[in-house]
């Protein structure tokens, strides 16, 4: 936060506000990496935790809804306190979907790993993409955290390459099933994972968005704002 | 790794493409001694309305009432620079001082209705600059009081005198003086500060009616008025002007750290 209000009061409720968002982050963020342990070695506990741990999540959107309701009704907020208020309330909407996208791997991790389908190469093949898009998440929980525009532009670039990891993934997987139709099902759960990863870079660049709006008041959702960065990352 | 915004995203200044009805150049204002306006450009657009937002003291009453020339009644006051309206300087020694104030009219924080009845108080000023028949006179003020949207409540009781009016109707009635003789320019110095909330969002209604024929400055003390009911936003603090713009980036993003910090209380 820039300087203090004149209200303590008020500083307190943004303040609140902001320490509920981050604390909703961490659980997303760790209800994703506990998704991909599943994934890489079966582990059904754990893959149940995930999913209770939405529940969670659910609630903290829905209190977070609330209070940033009732600041706007009592207290009016201006410039960049309304841009931070607008913004909180579409990044817990993207954190309720990390946190779906996340159950969705649990589920799927645990029905994989149940059934003993599992492949060798399962894992491996969604590795580089889950680490990116762990370290993307992180980030733009870190850049919301920090308010910082730069970290948070670089990292809308990112996604580009995600997005190419994944078309990538699609390809090979398509080529195991041509070749041997008994990986199939395999395959199939693997490509579902890589799709909700996937699905999970888009929210963390949307969060950048958010942090971009709040920082500089433009927003550059659905715009072209960014292609010179774009330009210049090399697909993984 | 290049990270700035592309330059398609940056904004033009603001009023740009509007036509000016006054244009406030170099402006220096002395309450004897004490400088209380220091350097204030801006431009004031035709049928739009300027709101001027500022902490106490700040020079906004100050500003609003050079406009009219309103500070020559007190000895001691004075101001430097320019304001042209209609191709003149407003500050100039040769003004007509009564013609200039039939066209940029002004309405006080408390409302002051003249001690006379309903009628007269919009006729007065009328009779001022104007000849006009008893019909003519009659449709101009009921043509006042229905721009000020108060001719339903009044039509039936125009004899009776203007101090019997609610708070409300009074400020109204004030306003309807004003657009009685046919103005360009009114400036309202926080018009809705001695009414209540009923009262306030009438009067703000009116101002986006009176827009359509009116340029309208308005200064207020209630942030949320100046969001509410202004087209351009000009924040003022120890008499000069910080900030100038279109009031939704005022509100929304504002240039400056000292009017993010104000509009959003973080001052003092």
């Amino acid at each position: 936060m820039i300087g203090e209000h004149s209200s303590k009061q008020y500083d307190n409720e943004l303040e609140a506000i902001r320490s509920k968002v981050l604390l909703m982050g961490g659980i997303v963020e760790t209800q994703f990496l506990d998704a991909m342990t599943c994934f890489r070695i079966g582990n059904p506990e754990r893959a149940d935790r995930v999913m209770r741990e939405d529940d969670t999540v659910n609630q903290l959107e829905v209190s977070l809804d609330d209070a940033c309701s009732h600041l706007i009704v009592r207290r009016q907020p201006a410039a960049n306190d309304l841009r931070t208020i607008m913004a909180t309330i579409k990044v817990i909407t993207d954190l309720e979907r990390i946190g779906d996208e996340a159950t969705k791997i649990a589920r799927t991790a645990k029905a994989l790993h149940s059934r003993g389908t599992a492949t060798v190469n399962h894992y491996e093949m969604v590795r580089n993409i889950a680490n990116n898009t762990s370290d993307m998440l992180h980030d733009a929980l870190d850049a919301f955290a920090r308010n910082d525009g730069v970290q948070a532009l670089k990292l809308i670039a990112q996604d580009a390459v995600i997005d190419h990891e994944f078309r990538s993934i699609m390809r090979n997987l398509i080529t195991f099933m041509m070749e041997d139709p008994r990986t199939i099902s395999a395959a199939l759960d693997t490509l579902w994972v890589a799709k909700a990863i996937e699905r999970i870079g888009d929210h963390a660049k949307n969060i950048a968005e958010y942090v971009i709006y709040v920082v500089e008041g433009k927003d550059i959702r659905h715009t072209k704002s960014v292609p010179a960065i774009e330009d210049n990352i090399e697909p993984a | 790794m290049n990270t700035q915004l592309s330059p398609e995203m940056t904004t033009a200044p603001a009023g740009a493409g509007k036509r000016t009805t006054i244009a406030i150049s170099n402006l220096n204002f002395f309450y004897g001694k004490t400088q209380s306006l220091t350097n204030v450009n801006l431009n004031i657009h035709e049928r739009q309305v300027t709101a001027f937002i500022g902490p106490s003291g700040c020079g906004k009453s100050t500003l609003l009432r050079t406009l009219n020339r309103m500070y020559d009644l007190y000895p001691g006051q004075r101001a430097e620079g320019s304001i042209m309206y209609r191709g003149r300087n407003i500050l100039d020694a040769g003004q007509d001082l009564n013609m200039l104030r039939a066209k940029i009219g002004m309405v006080f924080q408390k409302p002051t209705p003249f001690p006379m009845s309903i009628y007269d108080n919009i006729a007065f000023g009328v009779r001022l600059y104007e000849d006009l028949s008893k019909g003519e006179m009659d449709e101009r003020v009921e043509w006042a009081l229905k721009k000020a949207a108060l001719w339903g409540e009044v039509k039936d009781k125009l004899t009776k005198s203007g101090l019997s009016l609610s708070g409300g109707q009074q400020q109204r009635l004030c306003i309807a003086r004003g657009v009685a003789v046919k103005p360009d320019v009114l400036l309202l110095d926080e018009p809705t500060s001695a009414l209540d909330p009923i009262s306030t969002s009438k009067v703000e209604e009116l101002i986006s009616e009176l827009k359509q024929d009116y340029t309208i400055a308005i200064v207020t003390h209630n942030m949320q008025q100046a969001a509410r009911c202004s087209d351009y936003t000009a924040y003022m603090y120890l008499g000069e002007l910080v900030e100038f713009g279109e009031t939704d980036q005022i509100f929304m993003n504002p240039a400056r750290k000292e009017t993010q910090d104000y509009i959003t209380g973080r001052f003092g």
